[in-house]
This record gives structure tokens, C-alpha cells and sequence, in this order.
């Protein structure tokens, strides 16, 4: 008797860079003769004696940074990449979603979409005309069904696959987080799917970084963090500890060794941020090393995952920066109101010069901001919300 | 018999629909879709009988030439669809392969079928062709399905090994390029074999190709054409081809089957 899902086991996996790897002939040629010291340097390991089990009817989240390698482990056990070492085993049918609409091709009706996704999801054609019909008005597509895909709007063509998608009957469904990407119509749509699934007892694997869908819907998390799995553990324990990870020393050191480029003509010496309820205050200390330059002074805000979600500069908001003067020092306070969710997010200051194009100093993750709101959404934004029943 | 079944329900599925969407998108825009499958080798046809019936005085010797040369052309063809239609399309269906997991073969098989369906096109345009120029039918001719396999074989075989091989070795696709013309003269399509000495013809009719384009011509069009049996009577070499047809297949599915593995992470 075996109640796994889905059991990793001992799994390392690594990737050689194309360089190392002879893509033509006659590299492949040359390469016998050369030395091969420099080879090891070239593989990069994508994950490291990695083991854990899933258990039938779980819902079981994969978090890790980007980079950590968790799109990796899925595709892995997706069946799409093999590893290197160590084994993976599925119990029952599998069916991956890297993506959505996968095979979509925008050349063809949507009617024939619908089949060919279909078979990619191992549909015969009468099980999809079974169930044409529920596809189509799930999507809400009925009078587009003979249109080619490239007249769809994305958000119709994401309807259409997610209506496919909902339909695939499988023992274990692999789920990467680009599924809950859309508006906020489609975001709910794809909760309210994760909820039925979570109802019906699905196994369900679940990759993100979204800490706060995490932790609401699954049941355990595998933390995996520069290729190696650090702990499967309850969604609350996990969540604490990815947080407490992001925050910790490796952080800090990441930024000293931060990329950072520029010719240096003016510097960003000193970043520092304030938040309060209400307000985020962020201040840039500029410092001018060479006479008469025009600049722009921007800042960018990404979120934990590194996704941009605000920014702005001197010239988006019309403010002259006076030409600097060689050694003088300006600080710009940049205010903006506090609307973010709660979280950490990495603050991008920068100094270009008027043009436009030269950059005099880029510096990506100089600083952490700390969104405190004392509860999680999953959502970008948490504007503070007020909401009012009244009788009708 | 239903686990056979059951294993390759999925590969049939996905071989029907992408075949489907192949045909498609093939003719997609094209005013006379279908129609050119038919037009080609009549055009074909229309060129070999003024070049070779006006101008040029070879092949005086073999009775109906320009369709024996039609079949030569239309066998050649599919040959040539198959193999060269192949190099490059698992590199272009990586999309597809980055993101699910699904046999590989499938998508050389669904990019060969139309080339089968195309030969079937072209076989009733040499059957027309046959009927016009008073070629009488034998009844050797039901051997054709045979040759047909072998070629088709052949040709996926070396459609199997290249796809896999350009996923690596993008080289492949200028080498190849050159051996198919090196190949196009060392086959007798343009030529009648008799016009080149009989040891020559031993070494040309080796090649598989050839090999089946001569038998083809022997069973359908007239028994003036050299086979490998009336070139080596009755010694061993007659079964060089075969083997070689043999040893393609084997090599390529090892080497395909192994590489396929990988195709994720390479293409």
C-alpha cells in the first residue's frame, strides 16, 4: 500500500551552459583536444539531492525564490526535464500546467484550439465535443469560437485555456503560479478553482512565491533555496521562515554584492526608507562627481519575487533637477502613499543623465522596504478598503 | 490488449489532432489549397516530357521516359519531405516541449503523414499519366505498396536521426543540404541507368533510394528498368539496401529514444 502522490527522491539536477557544450560540429571537434579543466565551472546545479513525498489528496506548495530552483523541480516532475540523479515517481495520470493553453496556436479558430489543447491534455475528440459547450460558456466566448486566436484580446485567450485547464481529469495536477496571472475577475476564477480542488481532494502541486496563496491553501510546503530543499513543513511554519530567510544575512549580503553599474558621474551615496500606516518615504542621497550634467533620478519598487509594481522619476513627475556642480550633495525625498500589501520590497534607485540612455548609476536592490498591514492579501495593492451593507 | 491500448491512446490522440492542425495551417491562404498537391507534379510532368521528348535524346531506349521519370521525381520527393521536412522540427516545436511532457516521436510521425498524403496526390497523377501514355499494368505492380513501406522506412529513419542530431548540432542542416544533392545525381532520377557502366550501376544501386525507385519503376512502368536483382542476378549484395534500411532504423530509434530525453532542456 502506498498513499504518495508523488514521491522525489535523492534528486540533484544539473544544467550545462550552451557554451560548454558543443552546438556545432566542429566545436565538438575541437573540444576533444582541449582541455577540459574549465568544464566543471560551467555546470550549474540546479538542485541538489532533493527528496520529499507528496501524500494522495494533498495540496502541496513548492516556494522558493526566483532562481532557487523550484520551476526546475516541477518541470522534473512534470516529466519534462529527467534528473541527473535520484528518482521521481507518480502515482496515477499527471497533468502539468507550466503554462496555460499550451499548443495554442493563434493561426487557428478557436474551435480548433479547443481540440488541439485538448489533446494535448489527452482529450479524444468526442470526449472534447462532449463537452464543447461547458468549455465555451465557462469561457464566455460563445460568439468567438470561429474567430482565429490572433483576434482574441490576451485576457479572452487566458479565458479560453484556464476554461480548458479546469477540464483536465487527473490524479495529480501540477500547478506553476504563472495560472494565477490575469485581472482580478480571472484571479478569483482561478481561487475559486484552487478551492474545488482543495473540496474534492485533489492532489495538487503547487509552485510560488506568493506566500500568502500559500499559506491559504496548502496543506504542506516544501522551502527550496539556492537548489536545496530546506525544510517541508505545515504552510504557517513555512511561510515564517521564508520570511525570516528573505530578511536574513544572505539578503544583506546579496545587496553589498548587488548589481550595481554606471559610469559613476553621479552616485546614489545613501538610500534610506520610512514607512508608516499612511505614507512611504523614500531618501536618496545624490552625489554629483563631475561638473554641468543633466540628470534623472528615478526609483523603481519590486516586489519580493522582483516584479516591478511602482517606480517614477524627476522627469515623469516634472521636477528640474538642477546641472550638478562636482562634490555637492542633494537628497530627494520621494513620498508616496502607502498602498502596498504587506511584504518586502526591494527599492532600485538610479541616476541617468538626460539623454536618457547613459546610466550613471544603476543600483538595483540597494534597500529593503518593510510593509507591515497586519494581514495578507493576494493582491498587489491594499489600499485599505471600507465596505458598507445597507438594506436596498 | 488493452494495455497496448491504453498506452497509446495519448500518442494517437495527439498524432490525429496534430496532423489536423498541420493540414490546416498548410494551406491556410492558399486559393487552391489542396489543389497544388495535384498541380506540382503535373507541372513536374509537363517540364520532364518537353525537356526530355524535344530536347534532350536520353532515355530514347526505355519506353514511356517521362513518366518513368515522373516516378522517379514523385518517389523522390517524398523522400526529400520527409527527411529534409524533418531536420528542424523538433527544434521548432520546443515551445511545446519545454512545457509538457508527451512522447516525441508524435511529432515526427504527425510531420511525415502529409507527406504521405501528398505521394498518394502524386501516385494518382503518374496513375493518369500511365492510363494516357498506354502503360500496360502487370501484375508485378502489386508489389508497389511494399516499396512504398520500404522507402517510407528509409526515410523516417534518417528523418528520426536528424531531427535529433540538429537539436545538438545545428550543423546538421547545411551537411545534409549537401549530401541531398550529392544524392539527387547519384540516384539514377534524371538518367537511365543503362547509360552508366554496369559497374557503376552495381555501386549506385547499393543506395536504398535508388535501390526503390528503380523497383518501382520495374513493377509499375516497364521491365527496361535496371533493378539490383538484374544487375547482381542472385548474389548476397542484393540484400545490401535492405540492410541498410534495417541498420537506419535500428540506430535511429536508439539514438532518438535516448536523446528525446533531453530535448527539454536542449532545444
Amino acid at each position: 500500500m502506498n498513499d504518495n502522490a508523488v514521491s522525489v527522491s535523492r534528486v540533484s539536477k544539473n544544467f550545462h551552459y550552451t557554451s560548454a557544450r558543443a552546438s556545432t560540429l566542429k566545436s565538438l571537434v575541437t573540444g576533444i583536444f582541449r582541455s577540459d579543466s574549465s568544464k566543471s565551472s560551467d555546470i550549474q546545479h540546479a538542485l541538489r539531492d532533493v527528496s520529499f513525498d507528496v501524500k494522495k489528496g494533498e495540496f502541496f506548495g513548492i516556494v522558493g525564490r526566483n532562481g532557487s530552483g523550484k520551476s526546475t523541480l516541477l518541470k522534473m516532475i512534470a516529466g519534462i526535464y529527467q534528473p541527473n540523479s535520484g528518482h521521481i515517481r507518480v502515482e496515477g495520470k499527471l497533468v502539468p500546467f507550466i503554462e496555460l493553453g499550451v499548443g495554442f496556436n493563434p493561426e487557428l479558430t478557436g474551435r480548433e484550439n479547443v481540440y488541439l489543447n485538448g489533446a494535448l491534455l489527452g482529450f479524444s475528440r468526442p470526449e472534447i465535443e462532449a463537452q464543447y459547450q461547458e468549455i465555451v460558456e465557462f469561457a464566455e466566448l460563445d460568439k468567438f469560437m470561429d474567430q482565429q486566436l490572433k483576434n482574441y484580446s490576451s485576457g479572452m485567450q487566458v479565458r479560453l485555456a484556464f476554461s480548458m485547464a479546469v477540464r483536465a481529469k487527473a490524479d495529480v495536477l501540477l500547478i506553476d503560479e504563472v495560472l494565477a496571472v490575469g485581472d482580478a475577475d480571472f484571479q478569483r476564477k482561478c481561487y475559486e478553482y484552487f478551492k474545488r480542488l482543495k473540496k474534492d481532494k485533489k492532489t495538487v502541486v503547487f509552485v510560488s512565491h506568493d506566500m500568502s496563496a500559500v499559506q491559504e491553501y496548502c496543506d504542506r510546503v516544501a522551502l527550496i533555496e539556492k537548489s536545496k530543499l530546506v525544510t517541508v513543513d505545515s504552510a504557517e511554519k513555512v511561510a515564517q521562515l521564508y520570511r525570516q530567510l528573505f530578511n536574513s544575512e544572505e539578503l544583506t549580503k546579496e545587496i553589498i554584492e548587488g548589481k550595481r553599474w554606471g559610469d559613476e558621474s553621479v552616485i546614489t551615496t545613501e538610500i534610506k526608507t520610512e514607512v508608516t500606516a499612511k505614507e512611504i518615504i523614500i531618501r536618496q542621497t545624490v552625489q554629483a562627481q563631475a561638473d554641468g550634467l543633466d540628470t534623472i533620478i528615478g526609483i523603481r519598487i519590486k516586489d519580493s519575487s522582483g516584479k516591478e509594481v511602482a517606480g517614477t522619476n524627476t522627469k515623469i513627475e516634472q521636477v528640474r533637477v538642477t546641472p550638478t556642480i562636482k562634490g555637492t550633495t542633494h537628497t530627494v525625498t520621494w513620498r508616496m502613499s502607502n498602498v502596498l500589501s504587506e511584504g518586502d520590497y526591494i527599492v532600485d534607485p538610479s541616476v541617468l543623465l538626460a539623454d536618457g540612455i547613459t546610466v550613471a548609476d544603476w543600483w538595483n536592490e540597494a534597500t529593503i522596504l518593510k510593509v507591515r498591514k497586519g494581514r495578507h492579501l493576494p493582491y498587489p495593492v491594499d489600499p485599505g478598503f471600507s465596505v458598507k451593507i445597507a438594506k436596498a | 490488449m488493452q494495455k497496448i491500448r491504453q498506452r497509446f491512446r495519448y500518442p494517437l490522440i495527439l498524432l490525429r489532432q496534430l496532423v489536423k492542425t498541420d493540414f490546416k495551417l498548410r494551406y491556410q491562404g492558399s486559393v487552391l489549397g489542396y489543389v497544388w498537391s495535384l498541380l506540382r507534379p503535373l507541372a513536374i510532368f509537363v517540364i520532364l516530357y518537353v525537356v526530355f521528348t524535344k530536347f534532350l535524346e536520353i532515355g530514347k531506349d526505355i519506353p514511356h521516359y517521362p513518366v518513368y521519370l515522373l516516378l522517379g521525381i514523385v518517389f523522390w520527393n517524398f523522400f526529400i519531405e520527409i527527411t529534409t521536412g524533418n531536420v528542424s522540427v523538433i527544434v521548432s516545436s520546443s515551445d511545446l516541449i519545454r512545457k509538457i511532457n508527451f512522447p516525441k516521436y508524435v511529432i515526427i510521425f504527425a510531420n511525415s503523414v502529409s507527406a504521405l498524403i501528398n505521394l498518394a496526390f502524386n501516385l494518382v497523377v503518374v496513375a493518369f499519366f500511365m492510363y494516357i501514355n498506354d502503360v500496360q499494368l502487370r501484375s508485378e505492380a502489386l508489389l508497389l505498396p511494399i516499396l512504398i513501406l520500404e522507402l517510407f522506412a528509409f526515410a523516417l529513419a534518417l528523418g528520426f536521426f536528424l531531427s535529433a542530431a540538429f537539436v545538438r548540432f545545428r550543423d546538421i542542416t547545411y551537411i545534409w543540404d549537401v549530401i541531398v544533392q550529392g544524392a539527387f545525381y547519384a540516384t539514377p532520377l534524371l538518367y537511365p541507368l543503362s547509360m552508366v557502366p554496369v559497374s557503376a550501376a552495381k555501386i549506385i544501386l547499393l543506395n536504398p533510394v535508388a535501390q526503390i525507385v528503380q523497383d518501382a519503376r520495374y513493377v509499375l512502368i516497364t521491365d527496361q528498368s535496371q533493378t539490383i536483382s538484374s544487375v547482381y542476378q542472385n548474389g548476397r549484395m542484393r540484400l545490401v539496401p535492405i540492410a541498410i534500411v534495417t541498420v537506419s532504423i535500428l540506430v535511429a530509434t536508439i539514438y532518438f529514444r535516448s536523446r528525446s530525453r533531453f530535448f527539454a532542456e536542449e532545444v
